[in-house]
């Protein structure tokens, strides 16, 4: 490390005030900071900081990340032999799996980042971490068939229009990976949504199974509950799906860390299953007994394994920037999300992925709901100190 | 109080020129510092309705030039014999002749295009740019900058609807008013058409971008609203 830190310290002069490449400081602090803990102090306020800042919690999301994204690889290769009724070793799953997805991630990361670069130079303000996540969790939302140069687009949409329009990371009000994803869906739903999901490049001398289909199991949800696979496959992953949002199992090792590291919010991931488990089983109850095969009959804790809920709950739920900031706030935040993602799967068929939706409404609505939570505080504060003094 | 609604009587001195420096401004503005869509943020409505093709986009954008040029002329002749009270009703009727016209005309010559921009003709009458001019500048100013004024802002409303259009429908479709323009190898090489620019929400997101093209070109608008 030793020699790195002597080539920050020889070329910084050129970066600084007055330096030849003053204009391009931004990109420079951006990379001496991902590798050293910056000696920045605080010019005046509180001189207390801690030593875990943004780029440091963005990493421990990217760790998090990291069960769904092997977990994802492994799966797209399964499903990718699955398909051709090949039986192959683990490793093979995961290196084909490997080598369809490593491209998509390596687009996201240098569009994005791209676009990072270039308005942290124009604007002079240095290049903000976000991205570092954002960038990640756009090729986990995707299937692994998409083009990559809608991957590109997306991304360039994620940064522009969802994070620096507003002024950086910190001040976009929804989460810039699930515009992407949107902003994808509904641009190019041929490419999003149907019987894209497995990989299905030719094998020399296989063929596709019989019966082989495509669909997610949200699809099948639609036709007839009953035909969903078993709950253990949800919850393992081995289904078809986006790359990383198959594995309930993988997700849960990812909310262990972000919950254990404090990053994560765990009232939002609570208050999101409450929701969906409150939702399901309302319309368990309500579900009309002349039509058995009416999703509304599905058990209520399918949905918490159907799906990217698990996904979507785990990391774009929490994305401390676009979620409520109150702790109470947290709950009525949380609890929607799940409620809504029940009602749009079950009565929409045309928008099956119910979650991605979900939380970007809740997204617009987390400014009202602190709003509402720290007027009703301020009322109760009020009605105490009226009442002590009489 | 100190009355300063009172406009001050112009005394001219000499037959203002056609087209003096400030008749000019008036014709102008509305493209850039005072653009009804981009700066008042009016008439979004119907920005969003007509723009998924450049051929629609550029007849409604006639059309409102024709309406709000012909009734900020009209109001301003009558600005005079106009009683106050009744001043709104008097410059629907006036408004609404002419849509109405716009609308006759249309179905008569342009029967496709008609059915195209179906109910958004004769929403024109609500369109807040018409209206907004009519009370803000037909009614105290003479004919010829009032006539001028409203094909400035029915210029700036067409300006704006037409650059959506044309990215809408180059996007959207890959045409240009109607002709192909993405060429067939880029579909071969796995372009696509985005669908999202079919939708209404698409012209939003190009209005924001023009919006903030156009604050940091013109620095006037910074902090205006």
């Amino acid at each position: 490390m030793k020699f790195l830190q002597d080539f920050f310290d020889k070329v910084r002069p050129n970066f600084e005030k007055g330096g030849k490449f003053e204009r391009w400081y931004p990109a420079f602090e951006a990379l001496e900071t991902f590798a050293f803990t910056p000696a920045h102090t605080t010019h005046d306020g509180v001189h207390v900081r801690d030593s875990i800042d943004l780029k440091r919690t963005m990493f421990t999301v990217i760790v998090a990340m990291i069960p769904t994204l092997l977990f994802g690889m492994w799966n797209v290769g399964y499903q990718h032999y699955q398909a051709y009724g090949m039986e192959m070793s683990h490793l093979d799953y995961f290196l084909f799996g490997f080598w369809k997805v490593l491209p998509i991630i390596v687009v996201s990361y240098a569009a994005g980042l791209g676009v990072e670069f270039l308005f942290s130079v124009l604007r002079g303000h240095s290049v903000s971490e976000g991205y570092l996540v954002s960038g990640l969790l756009i090729p986990l939302t995707m299937p692994v068939t998409v083009p990559l140069w809608m991957v590109a687009l997306g991304a360039i949409f994620c940064t522009l229009i969802g994070k620096e329009i507003f002024g950086g990371t910190g001040m976009n009000f929804m989460n810039p990976a699930l515009l992407a994803r949107a902003f994808l869906f509904f641009a190019f739903p041929a490419y999003m949504s149907g019987e894209i999901w497995t990989d299905l490049s030719p094998e020399a001398g296989h063929a596709l199974v019989d019966g082989y289909s495509g669909a997610t199991n949200l699809v099948t949800f639609d036709e007839n509950f009953r035909n969903l696979p078993s709950p253990s496959d949800m919850f393992w992953g081995f289904e078809q799906g986006s790359i990383g949002e198959t594995s309930v199992a993988a997700c849960l090792i990812g909310a262990l860390i972000l919950v254990g590291t404090g990053v994560g919010s765990w009232r939002i991931m609570l208050s999101c299953v409450l929701g969906a488990l409150f939702m399901g089983y309302l319309f368990n109850l309500l579900a009309p007994a002349s039509m058995p095969s009416h999703s509304m009959h599905t058990p209520g804790y399918y949905h918490l394994l159907m799906g990217s809920f698990a996904f979507g709950t785990v990391y774009m739920a929490t994305d401390p920037v676009s979620a409520a900031h109150t702790e109470k706030g947290k709950w009525f935040y949380g609890f929607f999300i799940g409620a809504l993602t029940v009602i749009l799967r079950v009565f929409n068929p045309a928008y099956p992925e119910a979650v991605m939706l979900s939380i970007l409404l809740m997204n617009v609505f987390a400014p009202v709901i602190d709003h509402l939570v720290v007027e009703q505080h301020i009322k109760s504060r009020l009605k105490k100190s009226k009442l002590s003094r009489a | 109080m100190a009355v300063e609604t009172a406009p001050a009587p112009v005394v001219e001195k000499k037959k203002e020129p056609l087209f003096s420096k400030k008749n000019i401004r008036t014709l102008r503005d509305p493209l850039d510092d005072n653009n009804p869509i981009t700066v008042q943020v009016l008439g979004i409505c119907s920005a969003l309705a007509v723009t998924v093709q450049v051929k629609p986009a550029l007849i409604m954008a006639l059309g409102v030039i024709f309406v709000a040029s012909f009734s900020n002329l009209i109001i301003s002749l009558l600005r005079h014999s106009i009683p106050t009270r009744v001043r709104i009703i008097v410059q629907l009727i006036v408004i609404a002749t002419l849509v109405t016209i716009v609308d006759q005309v249309l179905k008569a010559y342009m029967f496709d295009v008609s059915k195209k921009l179906s109910v958004f003709v004769g929403l024109i009458i609500t369109n807040c740019i018409v209206m907004g001019r009519l009370e803000a500048f037909a009614l105290g100013n003479k004919p010829w900058p009032s006539f001028l004024d409203g094909i400035g802002n029915g210029l700036g409303y067409g300006l704006i609807l037409v650059v959506v259009a044309v990215f809408r429908e180059l996007f959207g479709s890959g045409t240009l008013l109607g002709y192909q323009v993405v060429p067939q190898w880029a579909y071969d090489m796995g372009y696509v058409n985005n669908g999202l620019m079919m939708l209404p929400p698409a012209a939003l997101f190009i209005i924001g971008l023009y919006i903030w093209a156009q604050r940091s070109w013109n620095k006037k608008l910074v902090n205006v609203s």
